[in-house]
C-alpha cells in the first residue's frame, strides 16, 4: 500500500493509513464540535484531547496484534464480561432505577466491554468451525448472543442491549446465518412487538411515545428531541458557521458535547455539513468492508465486517434519536462525542480493524 | 449431506460471505440515505420554520417599566415622586421549600412579621410565576449580604425597583390617592381595554385618587428590550430596543400651602372642605378628614394596618368631599332664595312676619324656627343673613316641590360634579317622581316645607356645595371642578393648559343675584350667622352657614357613651365665597359632629380665605411642625 510508505506509519508498524486518515478527520471535526458545545471550554478541550490521544495509542497497539493472538482474547473476555454482568445483576449499584454499574473501585460498565467481546467470541468460535459451519454452530452462537443481551436488556439498558444484539447479529450474517432463519427470525420479533412493548418500562415507552409526538411533553421528554431538531433544522444548507450556532451557544441544546453533539454540527454546519460527516461514516465503513473482502481468515473477515456495520449503525441510531426520528436511547455519536470509554472502544475496533487489514499471511489458530 | 472438500467448501464460502458484504453494504447505504433524507426534510423543507423556532428561543421581548409621571401642586412642588429603591423579591416556582428558604432569608437580614404577613397576603393573590416583593428599600448592606448568598438561595433575588413616593404626607391622600400592586381585578379591567401590555414589566396601577383617575397619562408607555437570551432565560445581549415613554407629569390648582393650612384649621374634626377657584373650577384646596398614610399602600399595605383603616369607624379611607352625603341644612337657602325671586315669588323687598313657627293649612303641626320666638319681620336679605327657617318653610310651600327640585338640579344639586376623581357621589335632590321610584309613595305637603330648609330627604356632598356657591359668585356659571391645571409632557417637556368645563350657563337677574349676594354678605355682618368669623377681614366675604341634623346614624356596640354621645351631634355647614365684589374663591366646608356653621366651619374657611387672599397664617400655626408630626 502507498500510504504504508509513510515514515509515520512505517514507524507504527501495522496502520492502515486510509482508515487513519478517515479517523484522525472525524476526530478533528469532534475536536472542533466540543470546543464550539463547550464554549471553548479548556478543561473540556484539554480533555477530549486527552481522550483522543489515549483511544489512538489503544487503536496503535490494537493494530501491531496479530489477529490469531486477538482471537484468542475473545473467549476469556466473554466470559469475563458475562461473569461481570451477572455480578451486576446480583450486587450491582443502582442509578437512575437501573442496575448497570459495578463498583470496583470505580464505577464500571460491563455491558461496555461486551461491545467487543462478543462479536470476538463469536468469531473466534466460527473461526475454530471454519469449514464446517453448520446449524448447531448457528445455535451456540445464536445462545452466545442471548445470554449477555438478555443480561442488559433486564438492568435495564435496551439500547445498549440492541446495539450488542445488533453486532452478534451481524456477525452471525456475516457467518452465513441462512436466510430462513433470519426471515424466520424477523417474523419472530414482528409478531413479538406487543409483547415487548408490554414489558417494556414505562420509561422506555415514554421515550417511544414521545418520539412520535415531541410535542406531548415539551418540557420534558420532548424538551431534548424538539431542541435538537430545531437546531439542526435551523441550520439549513450552510450552517450558521462555526460557533455560531444559537441553539449551542445559548444552552438550549441538551448534552451537545455527548450524545447531542450531531446537533450541534448540524446547526453550524448545515446540510452540506451532514452530508460530509455521513460521507465520512460511509467511507469508513467501506474501508472496513474493503478490508473484509480481503481478509485472509474467517476470524479477521467476520470482524472487520461487523466492526464496520457496527460503527455506522452506532452512527445510525445516534442522528436517528438526535435528529427525532429514532427515540431518545443513550447511544454517543462514534468518534465524534465526547467520552473516553466509548471513544475507547471504538478505536480498539478499529485497531483491530487495522490488524486484520496489515497482517496478510495465514496464522494458524 | 454437505460433505465436499475442505477448500472447495471454503471457497463456497468465502463467496458467500461476499455476497453477504455487499448485503452489509446495501443496508448501510440504506440507512445513510434514510439520514440524508432526514436531514433534507429537516435543514431544507423545514429550515424556515425551524429558523423560525431557533429565532423564537433565541429573542424575548423584555419589558421596560416608564417612568411614572410627577404630581406637582399649583406652584410646582413634588406631591408624587419617583425613588428607585431595591427590593427584596421571590419567585415562587423557582423555589422547592418556600419556608426553608425563608428562614434562611431571615437569618441573613431582618424580615418583620409585618412584612412576613404582607409578603404572605401578596403571594396568596399572585400566581406561582409572579415575583413577590419580601422586603423594600434594601440598605445597601443588606443587598451587599443578599448578593453574596445569592447561589444558595434560588427564586430570590435583588431588583431595583421605581417606587412612589407621597411626600406631601397625610392631607394629601385623598387627592393624589396612591398607587398599589395590580391585582386580578385590575388586570381584568386592563385586559378588557385592551391595555394590559402597556403594563408589562410593571407591577403596580393607581387606584385611588389622581394617580387613579389620571392612570393613563401617568403611567406611560411601556418600552421592550429585544433581548437574546439562553436557555434558562439569562439576557445575554440587546439586541434592540424600544425606549419606553415616561408618564405625563400633572400640575395641579391645589397649592400645597393652602391645603396645609386647610387641614390644620380643620383639625381632628370629622368632615370635608374644599376650595375652588370660581372662575375656572380649580380645587385650590381638598381636605377630607381622617386622613391616612398613602405610603402604606405603594408595595402592598400588611393585612392588619388594612384592616385597621378599612373597618375603622370613622371611614378614613372615604374622601368625604366628594363620597361624603350630607343633608345640606341651610346653605341650601341662598339657593332657594334665588329660586324664589327668578320664579316670581318673591322679591327682595317681601317681608313676612316670624312667629317662631309655621304650620300648614289645615293642620296643627308646628314646623319651628331654630330661634326660638322667631325672627320678627324677615324680608328676602335677613333670611339669609339669619338664617330665618320660617321665611324658607313658607317658600317652599309656595313654590312646591317640582319647581324646587327643577330650579336647584341647575346649581347641580343632586349630580355628579364631574371633577377629575373617580367615586364621586351623586347625592340627591328629591322629587315628586324620585319618592314614587323609590318608595312607591305619594309626596306629601310637609316635606316640602322641610325641604325648604335643606332638611329631609336632601343630600349633597361638600363638593356640590362648593360648586353651587361658585355659581353664585361668577354670576351662574356651573363650572365642573378640576385638580389637574395642566400636563407636561415627559419628550418635550411643554406643559398644555388642561380645558376648563363649564356645564351650563344659569341665566339669573342680576338684581335678584345682587340681593341674594347682599343676603350672603349680611350673614357676615354683625347681626349675621357667621359674624364672629368674619370679624376683622380685610376682604369682604359672602357666607351662609348651616346646621344639619343627624338622622339615621347607625349604633355599633363598639362606640362609648362619650363617642355616641358626639355622633349624634349636629353636622356644622359653612360655604363662602370672597371677595365678595371679584370672588377668586369659592368654598364649602362640612364638619361633622360640629354642632353649628357659624362657630366651628365658618372659622375654618376664614382660616383658609385669609391664607389665600392675604397670605396670613392661622396664629397657632407652625408649618414647618406640620410636615414633621403629619
Amino acid at each position: 500500500m502507498p500510504q504504508n510508505s509513510h515514515w509515520i506509519l512505517r514507524r507504527l508498524g501495522h496502520l492502515d493509513g486510509m482508515l487513519l486518515t478517515l479517523v484522525v478527520l472525524l476526530l478533528g471535526v469532534s475536536l472542533a464540535m466540543v470546543a464550539s458545545a463547550s464554549g471553548q471550554s479548556p478543561a473540556r478541550i484539554s480533555g477530549h484531547l486527552i481522550n483522543i490521544g489515549l483511544a489512538l495509542s489503544v487503536m496503535v497497539v490494537m493494530a501491531n496484534v496479530p489477529p490469531h493472538i486477538l482471537s484468542k482474547v475473545g473467549p476469556p473476555l466473554y466470559v469475563a464480561g458475562v461473569i461481570l454482568l451477572i455480578g451486576v445483576a446480583l450486587f450491582g449499584e443502582i442509578r437512575n432505577g437501573a442496575r448497570r454499574w459495578l463498583n470496583l473501585g470505580f464505577a464500571f460498565q460491563p455491558s461496555e466491554l461486551l461491545k467487543l467481546a462478543l462479536p470476538l467470541m463469536l468469531a473466534w468460535y466460527f473461526q475454530r468451525n471454519e469449514g464446517g459451519l453448520r446449524g448447531k454452530h448457528f445455535l451456540v452462537g445464536g445462545a452466545l448472543l442471548l445470554l449477555p443481551f438478555l443480561l442488559i436488556l433486564r438492568q435495564p439498558d435496551l439500547g445498549t442491549a440492541l446495539m450488542i444484539g445488533a453486532s452478534g447479529f451481524y456477525l452471525l450474517f456475516f457467518a452465513g446465518l441462512p436466510w430462513k432463519v433470519i426471515a424466520g427470525g424477523g417474523m419472530l420479533a414482528g409478531a413479538s412487538l406487543p409483547l415487548v412493548w408490554s414489558l417494556m418500562h414505562d420509561y422506555q415507552q415514554r421515550r417511544v411515545l414521545t418520539l412520535l409526538d415531541p410535542t406531548s411533553d415539551p418540557l420534558g421528554d420532548g424538551y431534548h428531541i424538539i431542541q435538537s431538531t430545531i437546531a439542526i433544522g435551523s441550520g439549513g444548507l450552510f450552517g450558521k458557521g462555526w460557533m455560531q450556532g444559537t441553539q449551542n451557544q445559548l444552552d438550549f441544546v441538551p448534552e451537545r458535547t455527548t450524545d447531542f453533539i450531531y446537533a450541534v454540527f448540524g446547526e453550524e454546519f448545515g446540510y452540506v455539513g451532514t452530508i460530509l460527516l455521513v460521507g465520512l461514516y460511509l467511507a469508513i465503513v467501506a474501508r472496513g468492508l474493503v478490508i473484509a473482502a480481503r481478509a485472509p481468515t474467517l476470524f479477521g473477515r467476520l470482524m472487520a465486517a461487523t466492526l464496520s456495520l457496527n460503527l455506522f449503525t452506532y452512527a445510525f441510531v445516534n442522528i436517528g434519536m438526535v435528529s427525532g426520528i429514532l427515540p431518545v436511547v443513550g447511544v454517543p455519536l462514534p468518534l465524534m462525542s465526547y467520552g473516553g470509554t466509548a471513544l475507547i472502544t471504538l478505536l480498539l475496533g478499529v485497531g483491530i480493524m487495522m490488524s486484520v487489514a496489515t497482517h496478510r499471511q495465514l496464522n494458524k489458530t | 449431506m454437505r460433505r465436499p472438500t475442505p477448500l472447495k467448501n471454503l471457497g463456497r464460502e468465502l463467496a458467500g460471505f461476499h455476497g453477504r458484504l455487499k448485503i452489509g453494504a446495501a443496508f448501510v447505504a440504506l440507512l445513510a440515505g434514510v439520514l440524508l433524507a432526514r436531514g433534507y426534510f429537516l435543514q431544507i423543507t423545514q429550515h424556515d420554520y425551524y429558523t423560525g423556532r431557533a429565532e423564537n428561543n433565541r429573542i424575548s421581548q423584555v419589558p421596560i417599566a416608564p417612568n411614572r409621571g410627577l404630581i406637582l401642586d399649583s406652584k410646582g412642588r413634588v406631591l408624587a415622586e419617583n425613588y428607585s429603591a431595591y427590593t427584596l423579591e421571590v419567585t415562587r416556582s423557582h423555589i422547592h421549600n418556600l419556608e426553608a428558604t425563608l428562614i434562611e432569608v431571615g437569618k441573613l437580614i431582618e424580615i418583620t412579621p409585618g412584612q412576613l404577613r404582607r409578603f404572605r397576603r401578596l403571594l396568596s393573590e399572585s400566581h406561582e410565576f409572579e415575583t413577590v416583593p419580601l422586603k423594600s428599600k434594601l440598605t445597601d448592606e443588606e443587598v451587599a449580604i443578599l448578593a453574596a448568598n445569592r447561589y444558595r438561595l434560588p427564586g430570590i433575588e435583588v431588583k431595583a425597583r421605581l417606587f412612589r413616593n407621597y411626600q406631601a404626607g397625610h392631607g394629601m391622600a385623598h387627592v393624589v390617592g396612591f398607587i398599589g400592586r395590580i391585582n386580578d381585578r385590575d388586570l381584568k379591567r386592563l385586559r378588557e381595554a385592551g391595555r394590559e401590555k402597556n403594563y408589562q414589566g410593571g407591577a403596580h396601577i393607581g387606584k385611588t385618587g389622581l394617580e387613579q383617575s389620571y392612570e393613563t397619562l401617568l403611567h406611560g408607555r411601556t418600552g421592550f428590550d429585544q433581548m437574546e437570551t439562553d436557555s434558562s432565560g439569562r439576557a445575554v445581549r440587546v439586541l434592540s430596543r424600544i425606549p419606553p415613554v415616561p408618564g405625563k407629569d400633572l400640575r395641579l390648582y391645589l397649592d400645597r400651602d393652602l391645603q396645609e393650612v386647610a387641614e390644620h384649621v380643620f383639625g381632628n374634626y370629622l368632615g370635608g372642605l374644599v376650595a375652588l377657584d370660581p372662575n375656572t373650577g380649580g380645587v385650590l384646596a381638598l381636605v377630607s378628614k381622617p386622613v391616612f398614610d398613602p405610603n402604606l399602600f405603594v408595595d402592598g399595605i400588611d393585612p392588619e394596618t388594612w384592616k385597621s383603616l378599612n373597618e375603622s369607624p370613622d371611614r378614613p379611607m372615604v374622601n368625604r368631599v366628594l363620597r361624603g352625603i350630607y343633608p345640606p341644612g341651610s346653605t341650601i337657602k341662598p339657593f332657594m332664595a334665588l329660586a324664589g325671586l327668578e320664579l316670581g315669588l318673591r322679591k327682595p323687598s317681601d317681608a313676612i312676619s316670624d312667629p317662631g313657627y309655621f304650620t300648614l293649612p289645615r293642620s296643627s303641626h308646628q314646623y319651628r324656627d331654630w330661634k326660638k320666638g322667631g325672627h320678627g319681620t324677615v324680608d328676602l336679605g335677613k333670611s339669609i343673613a339669619q338664617s330665618c327657617d320660617v321665611y324658607y318653610y313658607r317658600l317652599a310651600v309656595d313654590m312646591g316641590i317640582d319647581r324646587m327640585h327643577d330650579y336647584l338640579a341647575q346649581f347641580g344639586l343632586g349630580e355628579k360634579t364631574g371633577i377629575d376623581l373617580d367615586g364621586e357621589s351623586a347625592g340627591l335632590l328629591p322629587s315628586r317622581e324620585w319618592k314614587q321610584r323609590r318608595f312607591k309613595q305619594v309626596w306629601y305637603p310637609g316635606e316640602t316645607v322641610i325641604a325648604g330648609i335643606g332638611q329631609g330627604f336632601h343630600l349633597t356632598t361638600p363638593l356640590q356645595l362648593a360648586v353651587a356657591t361658585a355659581m353664585i359668585a361668577n354670576g351662574g356659571k356651573r363650572i365642573e371642578p378640576r385638580l389637574v391645571q395642566s400636563v407636561r409632557d415627559p419628550l418635550t417637556r411643554a406643559w398644555q393648559a388642561q380645558p376648563v368645563a363649564t356645564r351650563l350657563q344659569l341665566e339669573i337677574d342680576p338684581d335678584n343675584l345682587a340681593a341674594v349676594r347682599a343676603g350672603m354678605m349680611a350673614a357676615m355682618q354683625p347681626g349675621g350667622t357667621a359674624s364672629r368669623a368674619a370679624a376683622g377681614a380685610p376682604y369682604t366675604i359672602a357666607g351662609k352657614t348651616g346646621t344639619a341634623q343627624v338622622v339615621g346614624i347607625k349604633q355599633g356596640a363598639r362606640y362609648d357613651a362619650g363617642s355616641l354621645a358626639r355622633k349624634h351631634l349636629d353636622h356644622a355647614l359653612f360655604i363662602a365665597y370672597a371677595p365678595a365684589e371679584n370672588p377668586t374663591i369659592a368654598i364649602a366646608v362640612m364638619v361633622e359632629n360640629g354642632e353649628h356653621g357659624g362657630s366651628t366651619a365658618a372659622p375654618m374657611a376664614r382660616a383658609v380665605l385669609d391664607y389665600y387672599l392675604t397670605g396670613k397664617r392661622p396664629g397657632n400655626m407652625n408649618l414647618g411642625a406640620i410636615d414633621a408630626t403629619e
